[in-house]
């Protein structure tokens, strides 16, 4: 039991991907809404076992990006390559099925359900019986479905919040939806985790704290991360690599450090002129 | 105007008593012991079965106008139970409920109205329709989820030719295996085998399946461009759906090949085969079935296209088969309702499935409380008997004309309703059966067993 989380039945740990081959590789992405380019010719690596953090000013196009790579949004052109396979234009599930999984920039868990069932519903993909097994409620449902009820209480018991399963996701304070979140984006199961903006509202200590999580979680899981966030003591102090969007272009790219310094992303986030000042 | 105090008290100690009898019902079907499930469920039965049956002085318990409440009251829930997984638990607003309804109860009275007249071809076209149509349907489905990027259309109309093509096949041969069994039913003076009065139980069990896996069908080729509207235009499309089959009932015998359902005048001669035992056997196998699919995987992830479509998708859940799958499933409940009904009042009439009274489900559904099955059952099995058999009595008596304000009243009891208690009856509550149990959180030495201490786990891969 202890360890079931990490030794799930799929295939993600068994594909041999090199250090080399990226796990996500963007290239040319652009999107259109109407006359409004959202997204200009992004390109982005993302290997095996990186954090990569993406940072731009409001209406970058950061979200965007993150919406074409799920699914939600149709590329107006380009290719998303998921571990050697084009996903531009699959539909959202089939991506999640792929191996990505996600969270939200506003926090979308599904409020009316206990935290218990978020996280089961990630686990619907694999849950491994059909609804005529659940109609008739034999043998094969029973197993199915206590095992994945302990499986989803593992990632509850990682995240602390095994004591509150049964309160309805509405109900908790901000703090805990988001760990919510995570551990229901992590409970499909996915090689590559997009985090947008999990520290939007949190305290500097929830910070600390969130860091360490993500940290955890990547090393546990074998994950390979890509977030956006506003947050510069966040990026700065987690991210390996970073990549700076404004107007939907990469205007930048390289460390924390090299990015802190970059006069071109001083620029854009605090004007003409400032990083000479 | 003058009320009888004494009726008005034993038709209030009667609703009463329904209601604990649907919570001792669920109750028992809940119950862990599988020989106290069955007698309860015998026990449930057979007290119903007496107080309809049994005369003490002049009537028994339960009146003829009385279980004639209960057997609606029954009929309604299984609508109201459909239209509540439809809206309740999959957050699809659909108004065409009670068409699905009327659909069944036509299709089952149309093949027992035929077996009555000994005319097996109904029974047999209509069979071997809905199988042969499903399975042309699964078969389609299996192809076209292996393809990407079909456009909804294309892929309703390969269904559609799939549909007519499985129809016309079993047109042909139900026909011709229809017309050679024809001996089989003897004349009047000696009735064959398939005359026989236990034929005519089985038939009518075969054709409240039939109605339902049809009414089913049709929903299915219906919702697949439709459901993929935003939520109020398909309940546009779908209240549209409910007016298209009433003017089809109303024109039944003059633009549809159906002269026995006589149009606008009313079917009559269905055989009144409905009893207390299939109206309870129905009743319990939809709220099982129900049951089961909501406390599963699959109903968590119907419930979650209702909570949030976007992050639902992110989580693997193929929304759109979601929303289809509570579709079908709801107005199976529906026809299945329909079949039954049909079978208990012997008169199909337009009016009844007029789309005006369609609304009762949906207001049922809204008083019981969105997502609560025990609210929709007590909320259905409270609506007939408190407004359709008390009030109406009492209006009556106070003059010809009075009963006509139950239509004003309808509106208010919900008004005030939705004010005091917006969540609806039960709120969240279920009973017994309905309950989801509850996963209890692991002891704290369990949880231990389990790396928390988050930062000092090595890496696991």
């Amino acid at each position: 039991m202890l360890d079931t989380p990490t030794t799930q039945s799929q295939p993600m740990t068994a594909t041999a991907v090199t250090a080399g081959t990226p796990v996500l590789e963007i290239r040319k992405l652009t999107k259109f809404f109407g006359g409004l380019r959202a997204v200009n010719d992004f390109n982005i690596a993302v290997h095996p076992g990186e954090l990569a953090g993406l940072i731009g000013p409001n209406g970058a196009g950061k979200t965007t990006v993150f919406n074409m790579i799920s699914g939600l949004y149709m590329p107006s052109g380009g290719e998303i390559v998921l571990q050697g396979q084009d996903i531009a234009g699959l539909e959202p599930f089939e991506v999640t099925r792929m191996g990505v999984g996600r969270t939200f920039q506003n926090i979308r868990l599904f409020s009316n359900l206990t935290v218990l069932d978020n996280v089961r519903i990630a686990y619907h993909m694999h849950a491994g019986y059909s609804m005529i097994d659940a109609i008739m409620r034999n043998r094969k449902f029973d197993a199915k479905e206590r095992e994945l009820t302990e499986r989803a209480q593992d990632f509850l018991a990682i995240f602390k919040l095994e004591r509150i399963q049964n309160e309805l996701a509405k109900n908790l304070p901000y703090g805990e939806q988001r760990r919510v979140e995570i551990a229901r984006a992590l409970a499909s199961n996915p090689r590559l985790l997009l985090l947008d903006e999990p520290a939007a509202g949190m305290n500097p200590g929830e910070i600390v704290t969130l860091m360490e999580l993500i940290h955890f979680v990547k090393d546990r899981f074998g994950l390979t991360i890509l977030l956006i966030e506003h947050q510069m003591r966040f990026v700065m102090g987690i991210c390996q690599r970073i990549t700076v969007m404004d107007f939907g272009e990469v205007i930048a790219r390289g460390t924390p450090k090299e990015i802190q310094e970059n006069p071109q992303v001083i620029e854009a986030y605090l004007g003409k002129g400032a990083a000479h000042a | 105007m003058d009320i009888n105090p004494v009726f008005l008290l034993v038709t209030l100690i009667k609703i009463v008593a329904v209601i604990a009898w649907i919570y001792g019902l669920l109750r028992v079907v809940g119950h862990a012991s599988k020989w106290v499930k069955i007698g309860g469920i015998i026990v449930a039965f057979l007290i119903v079965q007496l107080a309809i049956s049994v005369p003490i002085g002049s009537s028994p318990i339960l009146s003829n106008f009385d279980s004639g409440l209960l057997f609606q009251a029954c009929t309604m829930t299984m609508v109201a139970l459909g239209l509540n997984l439809i809206y309740g638990f999959n957050g699809q607003f659909s108004l065409g409920q009670w068409g699905f309804y009327g659909i069944g109860a036509y299709a089952a009275a149309d093949i027992t109205y035929r077996w009555d007249n000994y005319d097996a071809a109904g029974l047999l076209v209509a069979g071997l329709g809905v199988v042969l149509v499903g399975l042309v349907i699964l078969m389609l489905n299996r192809i076209l989820s292996r393809m990407r990027g079909i456009p909804v259309l294309s892929a309703f109309t390969l269904y559609l030719i799939g549909v007519i093509v499985a129809g016309a096949v079993a047109l042909f041969i139900g026909a011709a295996i229809g017309q050679a069994l024809t001996p089989l039913f003897g004349t009047e003076e000696a009735p064959g085998f398939l005359a026989s009065a236990l034929m005519a139980q089985v038939v009518f069990f075969l054709a409240v399946l039939i109605a339902g896996v049809f009414a089913a069908e049709v929903s299915f080729l219906f919702g697949l461009p439709v459901l993929t509207l935003g939520s109020d235009y398909f309940g546009i499309a779908t209240l549209g759906f409910s007016i298209v089959i009433n003017t089809l009932m109303v024109n039944s015998d003059t633009i549809l090949p159906f002269p026995e359902m006589k149009g606008g005048r009313g079917m009559v001669g269905i055989p009144k085969v409905t009893n207390w035992f299939w109206a309870f056997l129905f009743l319990l196998l939809v709220i099982i079935v129900m049951r089961n699919i909501v406390h599963s995987s699959t109903g968590r992830a119907v419930m979650s296209v209702r909570e949030d479509e976007t992050a639902s998708k992110a989580m693997g859940i193929n929304v759109a088969n979601y929303k289809l799958l509570s579709f079908v499933v709801g107005s199976l409940f529906a026809g299945i309702g329909g079949g039954v009904y049909a079978h208990y009042i012997g008169f199909l009439s337009p009016g009844t499935f007029d789309f005006l009274v369609g609304f009762n489900p949906l207001i049922i559904i809204v008083f019981g409380g969105l997502g609560s099955m025990t609210g929709t059952i007590v909320a259905s099995f409270g609506w007939i008997f408190f407004l359709e058999g008390l009030l109406r009595v009492i209006l009556g008596q106070m003059g010809t004309e009075a009963p006509t304000w139950r239509f004003v009243l309808y509106p208010i009891t919900l008004l005030l309703m939705m004010l005091l208690r917006p969540q609806g009856l039960l709120g969240t509550v279920e009973w017994g059966f309905l309950r989801q149990r509850e996963v209890k959180p692991r002891s704290r030495e369990e949880s231990n067993t389990v790396p928390v201490s988050i930062g000092a786990a090595p890496a696991a891969k």
